[in-house]
């Protein structure tokens, strides 16, 4: 079975935010909730980069970790949702967030923090599959109609790619191989662990 | 020297508890593998039969290299 990753190419991200935008459109996202956002280092530096960020469905996911009503869980295909009828709000998953993921709606059932919202890698939740619950709560299940999340679709440059870890990993590897440069994946040691030492080699670079 | 005992055991055996790991994927039935499709056509991409776990697989795949290499379109880079 696949395991779901993201990776964004920092060399290629123009900053246009059309992952932003998609997200925002396909799900219905509402005012002051971004799941997914660009952010610029070094801005206005030469050589400055953006990185498309969202949640990354870490391998061992720090906000699964620290929730106090175990609300979140992780699917088959290696997805980190969480059940809104469980959230209570506290907002302990942003402060273990090690990428700003978890975002609240300043109007909710308590007081001025909603419950949690955040990207689902186009994945929906516990609900049943494309039924209308879960579209209002959680929005489009893009991976249950057999297609890739809408940010990562939608990348007008392919910076951002989305999808089982071996084949975005082995797209990537081909363009740090083809340009010689940008091996900086930014966040994947921090969302799915570093390499283990004595581990067997990654397969050799080819086009595929 | 009896009721220590019993102290130190309950302290242990609860300290053990907190080293128990719950697995992280729900249950079948609550949790809804995407290969099971969502139960209308309407949407559903082309390419693989719903219900299929290996044919979804594939298709995820191939979706991704189609859709996001483009060396795959260019003949040469």
């Amino acid at each position: 079975m696949a395991r779901m990753k993201f990776i964004c190419d920092a060399e290629r991200c123009i900053e246009c935010n059309g992952c932003v935008t998609a997200c925002k459109a396909e799900h219905k996202v509402p005012w002051g909730v971004n799941r997914r956002r660009v952010v610029t280092l070094n801005d206005g530096v030469p050589g400055e980069r953006s990185i498309s960020v969202a949640c990354m469905h870490c391998s061992d996911a720090p906000c699964m970790a620290v929730c106090p009503v175990d609300c979140f869980y992780r699917t088959a295909e290696g997805v980190v949702l969480h059940d809104k009828d469980t959230c209570i709000g506290c907002g302990y998953c942003s402060y273990a967030c090690p990428f700003g993921a978890p975002q609240f709606p300043s109007t909710g059932t308590f007081g001025m923090r909603g419950k949690m919202d955040k990207c689902t890698f186009c994945a929906g939740g516990p609900e049943a599959s494309g039924s209308a619950a879960e579209n209002d709560k959680y929005g489009r299940n893009r991976l249950a109609e057999g297609k890739l999340p809408a940010c990562a679709e939608m990348c007008s440059t392919k910076a951002l790619l989305g999808g089982d870890g071996d084949v975005v990993a082995d797209i990537f590897r081909n363009r740090v191989m083809t340009r010689n440069k940008g091996s900086e994946v930014w966040g994947w040691g921090t969302a799915y662990g570093k390499p283990i030492s004595g581990a067997p080699a990654a397969p050799k670079a080819g086009k595929s | 020297m009896r009721p220590l005992l019993t102290l130190a055991g309950l302290a242990l055996v609860l300290g053990l508890v907190a080293c128990g790991d719950k697995p992280q994927i729900k249950a079948a039935g609550t949790g809804h593998a995407a290969y099971l499709g969502t139960g209308s056509a309407a949407y559903t991409a082309p390419g693989w039969k719903v219900g299929d776990a290996t044919s979804w697989d594939a298709n995820m795949r191939a979706r991704t290299q189609t859709g996001q290499n483009e060396y795959l379109r260019t003949a040469s880079h």
